[in-house]
């Protein structure tokens, strides 16, 4: 049973990052209001820093510098939650919607 | 040979478990139709991520993940959906059908890109272990050597509160 000790290489890891990495950029992509792009927003970076911590355990010499990353991206993330949300709340109060087709008035 | 009932196989077998929780919930936070599921599915993904950080030698960051993002992040979403969403309820703007299709190739594009290149990279390990990674040497490498930015960091969390209330405060009294 090989398959039962992967969750001891690194590449098992790299490959579930990409796999989020991919999923949240098709959300992006596809999504149709703000607060679903947001979602994807944040599949995307944990995508990122999953594989900062799969670097981390397998090839940093310092194990700490990866978990301090991901702790800076944890920050990062919330920040840019908060003001997104924020921007989101605005931009209903004035359109009464959310759907990203609906705000085009800089659209030429 | 790792038997499925040793201590190894049990761990393996979680381990898989972890990774469903963490592509289903992807799955469903970036397909659901409502908002509300799919902000559960982010949940759900950013608990598997959680278990993986546990595999990975950092229980520490795998609480904070569930700390920060399940308790806080998707909980900030949930409330912004409260305030501002049910659109899905309206009839959202028909757009160009390819969209779906096109979106799927890129994302599969990218996957593929990405996951090859981990794979047929020779990774190095690194020679020599400096520390164990444990919440000790984390907590002294913060204090030490990543002071500054733990500083800059709080700042940058206080000037987007500060900026998340400005910009959601205008035009309350209408």
């Amino acid at each position: 049973m090989e398959i039962l000790v992967l969750s001891n290489s690194l590449h098992t890891y790299l490959v579930i990052g990409a796999l989020l990495f991919g999923i949240g950029f098709y959300g992006l992509v596809q999504r149709q209001t703000f607060i679903g792009m947001l979602i994807s927003a944040e599949l995307i970076l944990s995508g990122a820093s999953l594989n900062f911590m799969a670097f981390n355990r397998f090839l940093a010499p310092d194990p700490t510098v990866g978990q301090v990353f991901t702790l800076f991206i944890m920050a990062i993330a919330a920040a840019e939650c908060a003001i997104a949300l924020s921007i989101i709340i605005a931009v209903y109060r004035n359109y009464k919607s959310i759907d990203t087709e609906d705000v085009v008035d800089l659209q030429g | 040979m790792v038997s499925l009932f040793s201590m190894e196989g049990l761990s393996g077998l979680l381990f898989f478990a972890f990774i469903g929780i963490t592509l289903a919930g992807a799955l469903i936070a970036t397909n659901a139709r409502s908002l509300i599921r799919s902000v559960a599915g982010l949940a759900l993904c950013f608990l598997g991520v959680a278990g993986l950080y546990y595999y990975l030698n950092s229980p520490f960051v795998a609480l904070m993940q569930i700390l920060i993002y399940v308790g806080a992040v998707c909980v900030t979403i949930i409330f912004a959906v409260m305030l501002a969403g049910s659109s899905e309820l309206k009839q959202l703007t028909q757009r160009n059908g390819l969209v779906g299709p096109l979106a799927i190739l890129a994302s599969g594009i990218l996957v593929f890109a990405l996951a090859g290149l981990a794979l047929k990279t020779e990774w190095l390990a690194a020679p020599c272990l400096v520390n164990r990674g444990t919440v000790e040497d984390l907590g002294q490498s913060l204090l030490t050597t990543y002071s500054m930015s733990f500083e800059l960091i709080s700042l940058v969390l206080l000037v987007a509160v500060v900026g998340s209330l400005v910009l959601a405060r205008q035009g309350r009294d209408k």
